[in-house]
C-alpha cells in the first residue's frame, strides 16, 4: 500500500534532526511491504484535505518560526479537516507550538496558531533543557514510555479536559510544572521531544503508520508485523537512564 | 569564596604551582587549573594581565575551525612576536586566564574564543582584531539557538571600538551582514565555483534563508554547509565584496589543498597539508587575522605551508603495524566535511565512529541525524560503533539503510578501538571518526600504550 507523509515546511523547520523522525517512518512502512511517499507542503503550497496519511511538523528557531506561522494562517482550515478527516498527525517542539492556540512572547506579542491541539504557548526565561522520560497510554491499558530530548522556552499550558500525550517521568515537560508532557487529540500527537524521537520510540512510529494505513483504507488501524528491535531498545534504554540520572532540572 | 584583588605575581605563582601539581597528580593536562583559581581568586587579574600585552590581543572564534585556525595564526606569527596562546584549545575565560599565566614576557595575545563565552572574553581582553570565522548549529542543548549567539555577535561587533579591527567570513551570511555596520571590515571567502557542491547547501543547512528579509537565499556558490556566495532575490542582501579570498582549489585527497590567496594587489599560490575545504576557510581566516596584525604576505604563505594539524582534528598514529586516522567529528557541518574528505580519498571500507554525550560533546545527540554519513557508508562494509551513546549511532546507521549485521556495538571505547583495529589487516590503516571527549579518551589509551605523547606535553 502506498502511504503519502505531507511533510509542513521542512526547508524551515529542521532544527532538531527532524529527518531521523521521516527515516524511521519510510523504514518502518517498507520493511512491512509499504511505500511512504514523502511530500514537502513549503510556504505557497497549498494542503489539500484528505491527500495526506500523515502530517508532519517539525522544529525551528523563533525567527524561522514566526515566518512559518504567518504562511500557516493560510493552511489553517485545511489542516484542520485533513486532521478531521482522519489524518495522522505528528508535530514536535516548534510545530507543537504551531498547532495550539497561539504563541505569545516576552514582549506580550502573540503568534496565532492552528487551534488543532486545545493549549497556548508563553515564552519563559529559563530554556527547559535536558534528556526527559514520559509514561504515555494511548491505548487503554497498553501503557509505554517514551524517551528523548526537550529544549524549550516556551511554556505550554492545555486547556481544561485537554489529553497530554503523557506524564513526565524525569524531565521538564510542557510547563515545567504539571507533569504533563504533549497533547494528544485522536490521532494527532503533539510533543516537545526530540532525539529525534521516533528512532529510540518505534512503537510510537508504528501507531503512526497504523493510523495512516487506517486513513488510507478508511478502516481500523491494522496490527503491522512485528520488527527485530534490539537496537531500538538499547537505545532507548541508554536515553530513559540519561533522563532519570539527570534530564530535566533547573 | 571571598574574591580579593591580589598582586599578579602571587597570583601567578599559587596558580601555575596547582597546575603542575594537576599534571604530576595525573589528573589531566592541568591546562585550565591555573586560570579557573586566578578567575575564582581575583576576576579582575584577567584583564590586567591582558592590558600588560604590548601589542595588545586578537580574539577569533568559530563554530568549527577556531582551534585550527589559531593554531595556524600562532605559526604565521611566531617568528616575530612572543605569543600568550591557548593552543590546547581551552577557550572558556578560564583558559584564556591560564594562556595569559603561562606566557611570561609575551607581546602578543591570541586567543580562540568558546561562541557563547566571546562577549565576556572581550570585554575582559579587549581585543584589537577579532576573527569570526563562521557559526553553524552546535550543542543546542549548551547555547539555546543559533540565532542567540548570533544576536550577541552582532552586539559585540555594535560595541567594538573604531580603532579595532573586525576580520569576518563574507561566506556566511550571518557574518557578511555584519560589514554593514562595518564598512571597514576584512571580509574573506572561496571564490572557486568549481567547489561548489553540486545540488546547493547541504540538508539542514543553517542560514539558507536571507537574514535580513527571511526569503530563500540563492546561492550562486555553496561550498560548506550555507557558506558560499548568496544573494537574495527578493531584497538584494548579499555576499560583501571579498578582500581576501582562495582561488583555483586544488584538492588532494586526505593529503592536502593547494589554492591561490588573493589579496588586494597579490595572489600567491599557498601548498596546504591539510585537506579539504574547511582548511581553505581556516586559512583563510588565518591569514586575514595574521595580516591585521602585521604580518607580510610572505610570512602568511610560509607559516600556513610549514603547520601541521592541531592534535586529534586530524592525526594519523602509528600502532601495532597499523595506521589510525583520527578525524574529530563534532556537529553535522564539521562531520560533513569529515565524511566528504574520507570518500575524496580512498573511501574505507572499516570505520570506527564513537560517539558521546558529555555536555562538551553536547548532551544532546540529535545531530548525528544532520550528519550526511551517507556517501561513507555506501563504502563501508563493517562498521564499529562506540561510545556511551553507540546505540544511538547504530540506529542512525540502520535507518540510513545500513545492514544491521553489519554494525557491530561495542559502547567501551578501549574494546572499540581494538575491534576496529583486529578487523584492520596490518599495514592498513583505520579511520576512526570520534566526537571530542571520546577523542580524548582514544588518544589516552593510545598514549598509555606508547604511541603518541600525551597532548599537553606537545602543546608545550
Amino acid at each position: 500500500m502506498k502511504i503519502v507523509v505531507g511533510h509542513l515546511y521542512p526547508e524551515y523547520l529542521n532544527i532538531y534532526a527532524d529527518r531521523g523522525n521521516i527515516a524511521v517512518l519510510q523504514r518502518r512502512a517498507a520493511w512491512r511491504g509499504h511505500e511512504l511517499e514523502v511530500q514537502a507542503v513549503s510556504a505557497d503550497d497549498t494542503l489539500e484535505p484528505g491527500a495526506h496519511d500523515l502530517l508532519y511538523i517539525g522544529g525551528g528557531q523563533d525567527r524561522e518560526q514566526a515566518l512559518v506561522a504567518h504562511d500557516l494562517k493560510g493552511k489553517r482550515n485545511q489542516l484542520l479537516a485533513a486532521a478531521d478527516g482522519g489524518a495522522a498527525v505528528l508535530a514536535v517542539c516548534g510545530g507543537y507550538q504551531l498547532l495550539g492556540r497561539f504563541y505569545r512572547f516576552a514582549n506580550g506579542e502573540e503568534l496565532p496558531g492552528v487551534g488543532l491541539f486545545p493549549l497556548h504557548t508563553i515564552a519563559g526565561e529559563r530554556r527547559m533543557i535536558g534528556d526527559i522520560l514520559l509514561d504515555t497510554e494511548l491505548v487503554p491499558g497498553e501503557r509505554r514510555t517514551i524517551a528523548g530530548f526537550e529544549n524549550h522556552a516556551g511554556r505550554t499550558y492545555l486547556d481544561e479536559g485537554a489529553e497530554p500525550f503523557g506524564r513526565v517521568v524525569a524531565g521538564f515537560g510542557n510547563d515545567g510544572a504539571s507533569g504533563a508532557e504533549g497533547c494528544r487529540v485522536g490521532r494527532a500527537i503533539g510533543t516537545y521531544l526530540h532525539g529525534p524521537l521516533l528512532p529510540r520510540n518505534p512503537w510510537l512510529a508504528d501507531w503512526l503508520l497504523a493510523h495512516a494505513v487506517a486513513h488510507r483504507t478508511g478502516g481500523e488501524a491494522p496490527i503491522l508485523a512485528p520488527l527485530t528491535d534490539d537496537l531500538e531498545r538499547d537505545a532507548h534504554a541508554v536515553s530513559a537512564q540519561r533522563a532519570r540520572d539527570r534530564g530535566g532540572r533547573f | 569564596m571571598m574574591r580579593v584583588r591580589l598582586p599578579l605575581p602571587a597570583l601567578s605563582a599559587a596558580t601555575r604551582a596547582a597546575g603542575a601539581l594537576s599534571r604530576l597528580a595525573g589528573a589531566g593536562g592541568g591546562t585550565t587549573l591555573p586560570g579557573k583559581l586566578l578567575w575564582k581568586l581575583d576576576p579582575s587579574a584577567v584583564a590586567r594581565l591582558a592590558e600588560r600585552l604590548p601589542q595588545g590581543s586578537a580574539a577569533l572564534s568559530a563554530t568549527n575551525g577556531k582551534t585550527t585556525a589559531a593554531a595556524m595564526t600562532a605559526e604565521i606569527l611566531g617568528g616575530r612576536v612572543r605569543l600568550a596562546h591557548n593552543r590546547s584549545g581551552a577557550n572558556l575565560v578560564s583558559g584564556i586566564a591560564s594562556a595569559l599565566l603561562a606566557a611570561d614576557g609575551a607581546e602578543l595575545g591570541l586567543f580562540e574564543v568558546d561562541e557563547a563565552a566571546l562577549p565576556q572574553v572581550a570585554s575582559l581582553v579587549r581585543p584589537r582584531v577579532l576573527c569570526l570565522g563562521n557559526l553553524f548549529r552546535d550543542q543546542l542543548d549548551r547555547y539555546g539557538e543559533l540565532e542567540l549567539i548570533a544576536e550577541r555577535w552582532r552586539t559585540l561587533v555594535r560595541e567594538l571600538p573604531a580603532d579595532a579591527t573586525l576580520v569576518v567570513n563574507g561566506d556566511d551570511p550571518q557574518l557578511g551582514n555584519l560589514v554593514a555596520e562595518r564598512p571597514d571590515a576584512v571580509v574573506f571567502g572561496i571564490d572557486d565555483p568549481r567547489h561548489a557542491r553540486r545540488g546547493g547547501t547541504q540538508h539542514a543547512a543553517d542560514s539558507t534563508h536571507c537574514v535580513r528579509c527571511g526569503a530563500p537565499y540563492l546561492f550562486h556558490a555553496a561550498y560548506v554547509g550555507h557558506l558560499g556566495d548568496y544573494e537574495c532575490t527578493r531584497c538584494g542582501h548579499r555576499r560583501p565584496p571579498l578582500t581576501l579570498s582562495a582561488a583555483a582549489i586544488e584538492l588532494d585527497g586526505l593529503d592536502g589543498a593547494a589554492f591561490d590567496l588573493r589579496v588586494p594587489g597579490a595572489e600567491r599560490r599557498v601548498l596546504l597539508r591539510l585537506p579539504g575545504l574547511y582548511n581553505v576557510y581556516n586559512a583563510l581566516a588565518a591569514a586575514a587575522l595574521a595580516r591585521a596584525l602585521g604580518a607580510s604576505l610572505d610570512e602568511i604563505v610560509l607559516g600556513l605551508e610549514r603547520f601541521d594539524a592541531v592534535f586529534g582534528r586530524f592525526e594519523r598514529i602509528e600502532m601495532d603495524r597499523r595506521g589510525l586516522l583520527m578525524l574529530l567529528i563534532k556537529n553535522p557541518a564539521g562531520a560533513n566535511e569529515a565524511v566528504r574528505t574520507l570518500v575524496a580519498g580512498a573511501a574505507p571500507t572499516l570505520a570506527v565512529v564513537a560517539l558521546n554525550d558529555a555536555i562538551a560533546d553536547g548532551k544532546d545527540v540529535s545531530w548525528i541525524w544532520d550528519v550526511d554519513f551517507e556517501p561513507l557508508l555506501d563504502g563501508l562494509e563493517r562498521v564499529v560503533v562506540t561510545g556511551n551513546r553507540a546505540a544511538e549511532l547504530a540506529l542512525r546507521f540502520k535507518y540510513a539503510g545500513f545492514d544491521p549485521e553489519a554494525i557491530e556495538v561495542v559502547p567501551s571505547l578501549e574494546r572499540g578501538l581494538d575491534r576496529g583495529l583486529e578487523l584492520t589487516p596490518e599495514g592498513g590503516e583505520l579511520v576512526v571518526l570520534p566526537t571530542y571527549t571520546a577523542m580524548l579518551a582514544l588518544r589516552r589509551i593510545v598514549s598509555k600504550r606508547g604511541h603518541v605523547p600525551p597532548y599537553w606535553v606537545r602543546a608545550a
